[in-house]
């Protein structure tokens, strides 16, 4: 006989306001089987959870019942109070009459009902619940960090200074990121190489970290603490131990007309490149789309040149299999494709260009040494329009929310060509400006104020070219939206950029284990993106500091039974066949001349993840899983539909 | 007479429906309470006897709904239940049960709404349909009807 406990939350008034709770506490008070029930104002309280653990004591109740909110956020509370009064914790088990009632439900007599058969149906089920103990898994202390810009690269630093390895995969023949190609930054304008290439020299030279660079992560098997990781290493073309980075190639290499992607198509390269100066590691790749070699099938003055003989046409890629605890996912975002903004003539006019692009304007290593020039003539432009918002708040284009760092970098452009251009006009269209960090406003105060950068409130609805000049038509919604015209000689558009989504299937991004970090999560700036770095950093940090980590036990198992039947399993392996984890092992069962008389199927618990499919399919009904037995199951589809 | 209230059973799986069912209640999305939720870690653990023993127990309807496609938790599960799904409807139109009474559905955690539909959509269904009563006669007569064979 059971002696359950069930406790009726009311949750403030969020389950109380429609569900009569002291009415389903007094009906499933008279089950069979229970022995306690009651409801509370706030069962997950601290008087709450005493109020049941005194219950379990008191009563001495061998199954509980907790009827609130959704098992998904609070079943870990009640199982650990439960297990605190000595109670084992898979005996816990939780209706879910909030989210799945009180909430989707007006208050009637039906609210209240389906209420009860809730509570009954876990009442049932937990009669069925096994005491449980939690499964130990070993970690493998090592983390992946995807993506080299400088959320991967704190991320990779902060999770090293803590003494556990780190492999960093980075898909560009250097890390650095985005954060390479920028002039200056908001709102110190610092030079941005100079704060970021120390760190990117210290992630290549610091022993806790393995760095791959123009390499992809290919697949990601397994769970946290256990990942396997295929990174392919595309293939360089070239000897990273011979080769000494003196960069001969490069200048001898006949192909050198190469639209450069570091200068966003501003500048060439030659087809053995390295993508800018600073890159780490400081050693060319040969682009195989563009290399005369692999086109015509003959060249090879790179492999001529090379002093160290450190040229191998010859060279394929390399899969790794690397085995790791957690991943840190810092893939960074990518600025929209041209075909977005067909109204600004946006990859029409070589004049009209990104955020990014006047970075590399702007950049004392650009392409043109830090001159602000545009890019169909190489004149000065005179009159410069910045369009902020280009594409982010926008239903129209699909995306509503802000890019968040666009009015920042706006004003910085703005700020950085009025400091170039001394009698140049810089314009900027904005919906509204948004700078709500440490001196961000201030920042756009003395854009506006000292640097005289005419703000016009409202959206560009065309440009288009004639007779040599950009003409941007546009609103000023701050003038009762009279209509404006700036015949411009450059625009900008401060364009939104796509986050880059990681694509890491199997394994989803809400896995235990994987963390996110910097923009491929959303808009951030530089602070932002360190700081979420750290963050990650020190998530993975805490997951290390256990030697092992424990599991909830709901797992497939196998029954057994005493000689001569052993098992209903008659060995037909359906299950290994379906199971995703490869956790169904082969047991052979020996009489005692050693023999073979019975192989069965059985689960390998550390491998194995709940997920059931192997006993929906068994023929014999042999395999059933703890949590959601076929016992447990049967009896709550019961208890449901009987009342 | 009273209206008919079906009682239709829904057999989700723990990561997407489960979760986009609370989010359907977090955004306070209203939907009948005809329907009742039995929690699976994935649709890939429903055996479809388990249907046949929801509609033995007196089920009008039922409602199977799991991840998307290739957003499967486990990777696979929910491919498995619609491989199994293809062969037990012909299964079903052998038994008798009118397939149109089992809803089988993808609702991720982030299609609160899209809960909301399948639910008042089911039930709307059903309620048109009638009661299921069929799995009664058929015991009733196969265990006291000497001649058998007919169930009509």
């Amino acid at each position: 006989m059971s002696r359950i406990g069930v406790f009726v939350c009311h949750c403030g008034e969020n389950i109380s306001a429609t569900v009569n709770c002291e009415k389903v506490a007094k009906i499933t008070g008279e089950l069979k089987g229970v022995e306690f029930a009651t409801d509370y104002k706030y069962m997950c309280s601290d008087p709450g959870q005493t109020l049941l653990k005194e219950a379990i004591k008191e009563h001495k109740l061998d199954g509980v019942v907790v009827a609130a909110c959704s098992p998904r956020m609070h079943e870990p509370t009640f199982r650990k109070a439960c297990a605190e009064a000595g109670l084992n914790p898979f005996l816990c088990e939780m209706s879910n009459i909030r989210e799945h009632c009180s909430w989707v439900h007006p208050k009637d007599d039906l609210t209240t009902e389906k209420a009860q058969d809730l509570v009954r149906v876990m009442v049932e089920k937990v009669k069925k619940n096994k005491a449980l103990n939690s499964i130990k898994v070993p970690v493998t202390k090592t983390a992946l960090v995807v993506g080299g810009g400088i959320a991967g690269i704190q991320a990779a630093l902060d999770i090293a200074n803590c003494g556990h390895k780190v492999i960093m995969v980075e898909r560009q023949p250097s890390i650095g990121g985005h954060m390479s190609q920028l002039s200056e930054t908001f709102p110190t304008l610092d030079c941005s190489q100079c704060i970021l290439t120390p760190r990117m020299v210290e992630v290549a030279q610091h022993p806790n970290i393995t760095l791959h660079t123009y390499s992809e992560v290919e697949s990601v098997d397994g769970f946290i603490g256990n990942f396997k990781v295929k990174i392919r290493k595309k293939s360089k073309s070239l000897d990273e131990h011979l080769c000494t980075g003196c960069g001969l190639c490069t200048t001898k290499c006949p192909q050198k007309k190469i639209p450069n992607e570091f200068e966003r198509g501003l500048g060439f390269r030659p087809a053995i490149y390295v993508p800018f100066p600073q890159a780490v590691p400081n050693k060319p790749v040969i682009d195989r789309e563009h290399c005369t070699y692999y086109i015509k099938g003959k060249c090879k003055v790179c492999e001529i040149v090379c002093p160290t003989k450190a040229i191998r046409f010859d060279q394929e890629d390399e899969v790794i299999d690397v085995a790791v605890g957690a991943i840190v996912m810092a893939t960074g975002f990518d600025v929209l494709k041209t075909d977005y903004f067909p109204e600004y003539g946006y990859g029409k006019y070589a004049d009209v260009i990104d955020g990014l692009a006047f970075e590399r304007l702007a950049s004392a290593s650009g392409p043109t040494q830090g001159e602000i020039r545009r890019p169909s003539d190489g004149q000065i432009p005179k009159k410069i329009v910045f369009v902020a918002c280009a594409g982010s708040r926008d239903p129209a284009k699909g995306i509503e929310y802000c890019s968040k760092i666009c009015c920042m970098y706006t004003a910085k452009h703005a700020m950085l060509y009025k400091h170039k251009v001394h009698d140049g006009i810089p314009y900027v269209f904005y919906m509204d400006i948004r700078a709500g960090g440490k001196n961000y406003e201030e920042f756009v105060r003395r854009t506006i104020v000292e640097d005289e950068t005419q703000y016009i409130r409202g959206r560009v609805s065309t440009i288009y070219e004639k007779n040599g000049k950009l003409i941007v038509k546009g609103a000023d919604t701050l003038m009762g939206g009279i209509p404006i015209e700036i015949e411009a000689d450059m625009v900008v558009l401060a364009t939104f950029f796509a986050e880059a989504h990681p694509k890491l299937k199997p394994v989803e991004t809400n896995t235990a284990g994987i963390f996110l970090a910097g923009a491929c999560q959303a808009p951030k700036d530089i602070p932002e993106s360190v700081a979420a770095a750290s963050g990650a950093a020190v998530k993975v940090a805490a997951l290390f500091s256990n030697d092992e980590l424990t599991r909830d036990p709901l797992v497939a198992v196998v029954n057994r039974s005493a000689p001569p039947v052993y098992s209903q399993c008659v060995g037909c392996f359906l299950c290994q066949s379906v199971c995703p984890y490869q956790a169904i092992e082969r047991e052979e069962i020996k009489n005692r001349n050693g023999e073979v008389i019975k192989t069965l199927a059985r689960v390998n618990e550390g491998l194995c993840q709940g997920c059931g499919t192997c006993v929906a399919l068994c023929r014999t009904k042999a395999i059933d899983i703890h949590g959601y037995s076929n016992q447990q199951v049967y009896t709550e589809i019961m208890a449901l539909l009987n009342d | 007479m009273q209206e008919f209230e079906p009682k239709i059973v829904a057999f989700v799986c723990n990561w997407c429906t489960y979760a986009g069912a609370d989010l359907t209640g977090t955004s306070r999305i209203k939907y009948s309470a005809n329907v009742k939720i039995i929690r699976f870690p994935c649709t890939g653990r429903i055996d479809f006897m388990i249907l046949m023993k929801a509609f033995e127990n007196g089920a009008d309807g039922i409602i199977v709904s799991g991840c998307h496609p290739n957003d499967c938790h486990y990777s696979t599960g929910n491919f498995h239940a619609r491989r199994r799904w293809i062969v037990f409807r012909n299964l079903l139109n052998f038994t008798g049960i009118d397939t149109e009474r089992i809803q089988f559905s993808w609702v991720s955690a982030a299609e609160g709404f899209k809960w909301a539909d399948v639910v008042n959509n089911t039930v709307k269904k059903i309620k048109e349909i009638g009661p299921y009563e069929n799995y009664n006669k058929i015991a009733v007569s196969t265990l006291f009807n000497e001649e058998g064979a007919t169930n009509e």
